[in-house]
């Protein structure tokens, strides 16, 4: 239990430092690092290698963005698996995203609670 | 002056980032952020009977969550200039990209304004999470198809 939080932490902080070595030794905008994470994080889940990660580091690797790519890519996989081709589209949202859905609604909720502070870099 | 030459005299003259106190602040605060995102996740399989891996969705809603909140105080933008990627890597960076870009343009209305710009920052990321998403089931439907790897 308590070698979970050790995992996700280690785990975590390993993504994200390799985030950060993108943006400063790679000169890629933040914009572009988060790109090539979530394009990563899909290659892994199509060679079967992101699932074995979510077992071994609970959050630590459903938290950061690269699962984006990962639960996409599992929906339009175990889909295609059952109706072919076409299922590559459809499944696409079925596992995902509660991401994009959680940062659709709190957004809004968010424009119509709070006052600009020049939030956007 | 040659564009080349621009470039080498821009390389010279910028000073290098401060690579190892950079990672390392990725890394302690995307861990913390990973961390916090873990104890949400034991929140879930705990009292909600989710499993490891289903717990992943809730965990990400409840921290797109947090980052409303924080984003609406003006307190994720203080956490990303010290933390760098540390902040920006997890999902409630990309939360943080979405509101802050909804709740900047609210004045713009709520159609033209909110409804147009909500995506401005974070839809590459949205983009190309499902681009690559489609051409690697394509490659792995061909690939099964072929009986190269199976399902």
């Amino acid at each position: 239990m308590v070698m979970t939080f050790v995992f996700a932490f280690i785990v975590g902080g390993i993504i994200c430092a390799i985030g950060q070595l993108l943006m400063d030794v790679g000169k890629l905008t933040p914009g572009h690092t988060l790109s090539t994470l979530v394009v990563i994080g899909a290659i892994l889940d199509g060679m079967g290698l992101y699932e074995p990660l979510i077992n071994f580091a609970g959050a630590g690797a459903t938290v950061p963005i690269t699962s984006f790519g990962n639960s996409l890519t599992h929906g339009a996989l175990a889909e295609a698996e059952r109706h072919g081709l076409v299922g590559v589209l459809t499944g696409m949202f079925e596992v995902t995203s509660s991401g994009i859905s959680a940062a659709i609604v709190f957004g809004f909720i968010g424009a119509l609670l709070f006052k600009p502070k020049g939030n956007v870099d | 002056m040659e564009k080349e030459q621009y470039h080498q005299l821009e390389q010279n003259v910028t000073p290098k980032p401060p690579y190892f106190k950079n990672v390392a602040k990725a890394f302690f605060v995307g861990g913390l952020i990973c961390t916090i995102g873990q104890a949400v996740s034991l929140f879930y399989i705990i009292f909600f009977n989710f499993t490891e891996e289903t717990a992943g969705n809730p965990t990400v809603a409840t921290m797109v969550f947090f980052a409303m909140i924080l984003t609406g105080f003006g307190l994720y933008k203080k956490i990303g200039q010290f933390a760098g990627a540390g902040s920006a890597v997890p999902v409630t960076g990309f939360g943080n990209a979405v509101i802050s870009a909804a709740i900047e343009h609210r004045s713009e209305g709520l159609v033209l304004g909110v409804g147009g710009n909500i995506f401005k920052l974070a839809g590459s990321v949205v983009l190309f999470g499902v681009v690559s998403a489609f051409f690697v089931g394509l490659i792995k439907y061909i690939l099964v198809t072929l009986g190269v790897v199976s399902w």
